[in-house]
């Protein structure tokens, strides 16, 4: 029934294994940069400019309403009509990043408003500056109740890596596609990708919720 | 509601009053909460508020926390401008810098508390010393710490809000707002919250305030005998004005208006 070879599975796994580790690495730095920007977006929709509010709030809008490919091809293939030539993995933790910080956005800013309107009364009463406010009270209590947001979306980021294959990122559907055109066997890279996948995201959420529970009980909640 | 009025870019006075509403006006929309205040405190002075709901007593105290904007008038703290500030010999709204600057002189406690719930009672303490005046944190903790002692909160110091009473959460925000050492404080209704039985654990604590501290205090009460006991003045609020003011025994004794006789004696059937 099934034409399975561990032969070939073997002979392939060491290429595998280093595409797990780039698509590690695009996951984990895709993150770091939707981590911060997102922080970013969040804060700035509540600054003080109405203006610069209105702008991210369309920015953000506008790449939660499109295919995260889509954003992939523009950012790599559009770019240097206008001069801007990135690199593959330059292009795609771009995009990713980007793509990922408008969802973290709106984590962020569900976290900052269930924030009880009497915490930043103290803090005035305090006559803390508005930055002190977010840094020492407002942003510790909202990471929480974001945690639970922040871990789907580092199984998500993770997830959507694949689409960087599609501009020549070697990570592990890339690297699987290559390995299959190359032998013309495709059942064995394929089913890999898909067990190294399940591999790791099924202990990350996991991992997640006990951080949740860490985090919680550290901030004495 | 926007009557111009020509106030003083500086009230003198030997001394002046800590606290000087001018023709203050507060409204939400087309609702009115206080119509034109004029109130003066002196330094040292206690001044209760009391008065049904809805008749801006709280406002007050929102008020010159900076917690509201008025839409009328200038507030004056310690004789210089605090909801406005002077440009061209003129006064103008206060800028975000103003308001940081003259706050220093005031501290509030709420109905809630509102501690930092992520902030252990001494960290709730030192926040605002450490962070906000750039206290090194050794005679920050030594300050904070003293201020527990004095509350009766000192061998909870080290827990967080979450495990502490609302009576020892209400004595630990009156620590932490005399930790930033400010010339007036306000009690926004601070036992409004809590059961019955820890009320006087508060009202404990204010009354040292009051007996050992020259402090000036403004505050929201419902406890009337509380407010008789240790107010040097009552007022008397109705509609978004004072109706009525003066020392608690009459106030409490004698009122003159028949406003404040009915409230008062409302309040006493209730009990």
């Amino acid at each position: 029934m099934f034409d399975w070879k561990w032969d070939f599975v073997w002979e392939i796994m060491p290429r595998l294994l280093v595409a797990t580790g780039n698509t590690l690495l695009a996951a984990g730095a895709g993150y770091a940069i939707a981590i911060v920007l997102g922080l970013v977006f969040a804060l700035a929709q509540r600054g003080p400019s109405r203006l610069l509010a209105f702008v991210v709030r369309e920015l953000v809008e506008f790449i939660r309403s499109t295919p995260l490919l889509l954003q992939v091809f523009f950012v790599f293939f559009v770019g240097p009509q206008f001069g801007i030539r990135l690199s593959p993995w330059t292009s795609g933790m771009i995009a990713i990043g980007l793509h990922y910080a408008c969802y973290l956005s709106e984590v962020y800013r569900g976290g900052i408003e269930s924030v009880p309107r009497g915490q930043w009364e103290a803090s005035t009463a305090l006559n803390m500056s508005t930055i002190q406010t977010y840094r020492r009270v407002i942003i510790p209590q909202a990471i929480p109740s974001s945690l639970t947001g922040m871990g789907n979306y580092l199984v998500g980021i993770f997830k959507d890596t694949p689409m960087l294959s599609v501009i020549g990122v070697a990570e592990l559907v890339h690297t699987a596609n290559a390995i299959g055109s190359e032998h013309y066997r495709f059942l064995e890279p394929l089913t890999l990708v898909g067990l190294i996948f399940l591999a790791i995201s099924l202990p990350a959420a996991g991992l997640i919720r006990l951080l949740e529970g860490y985090v919680r009980r550290k901030l004495g909640m | 509601m926007t009557q111009s009025f020509d106030h003083p870019l500086e009230i003198t006075g030997t001394p002046p009053p800590m606290v000087s509403f001018r023709n203050v006006c507060k409204a939400y929309g087309s609702l009115v909460v206080l119509d034109n205040l004029n109130l003066d405190i002196n330094a040292g002075e206690m001044v209760s508020i009391i008065g049904p709901s809805g008749s801006g007593k709280t406002t007050v105290l929102r008020m010159l926390m900076t917690l509201e904007q008025i839409n009328g008038g200038v507030i004056y703290v310690d004789g210089k401008p605090l909801t406005h500030m002077p440009k061209h010999g003129k006064l103008v709204p206060a800028n975000q810098r103003h308001l940081r600057q003259r706050r220093v002189d005031i501290g509030m406690c709420f109905q809630h508390f509102n501690l930092f719930p992520h902030m252990t009672a001494l960290e709730n303490c030192m926040e605002g010393p450490v962070q906000v005046l750039g206290m090194r944190k050794p005679e920050a903790r030594a300050r904070c710490e003293e201020l527990l002692e004095m509350v009766g909160m000192i061998d909870k110091k080290d827990q967080h809000p979450s495990r502490l009473s609302g009576g020892q959460q209400q004595r630990v925000a009156i620590a932490r707002a005399l930790a930033m050492r400010p010339k007036v404080m306000l009690f926004d209704e601070v036992t409004s919250a809590l059961d019955p039985e820890v009320i006087g654990e508060v009202t404990e604590v204010i009354r040292k305030l009051v007996s050992e501290h020259n402090l000036t205090m403004l505050m929201v009460t419902h406890q009337m005998g509380f407010a008789r006991d240790i107010s040097d003045r009552v007022c008397f609020f109705y509609g978004g004005k004072i109706e009525e003011q003066g020392p608690p025994s009459q106030i409490f004794g004698n009122p003159e208006r028949e406003r404040t006789q009915q409230f008062l004696s409302a309040v006493r059937e209730a009990i």
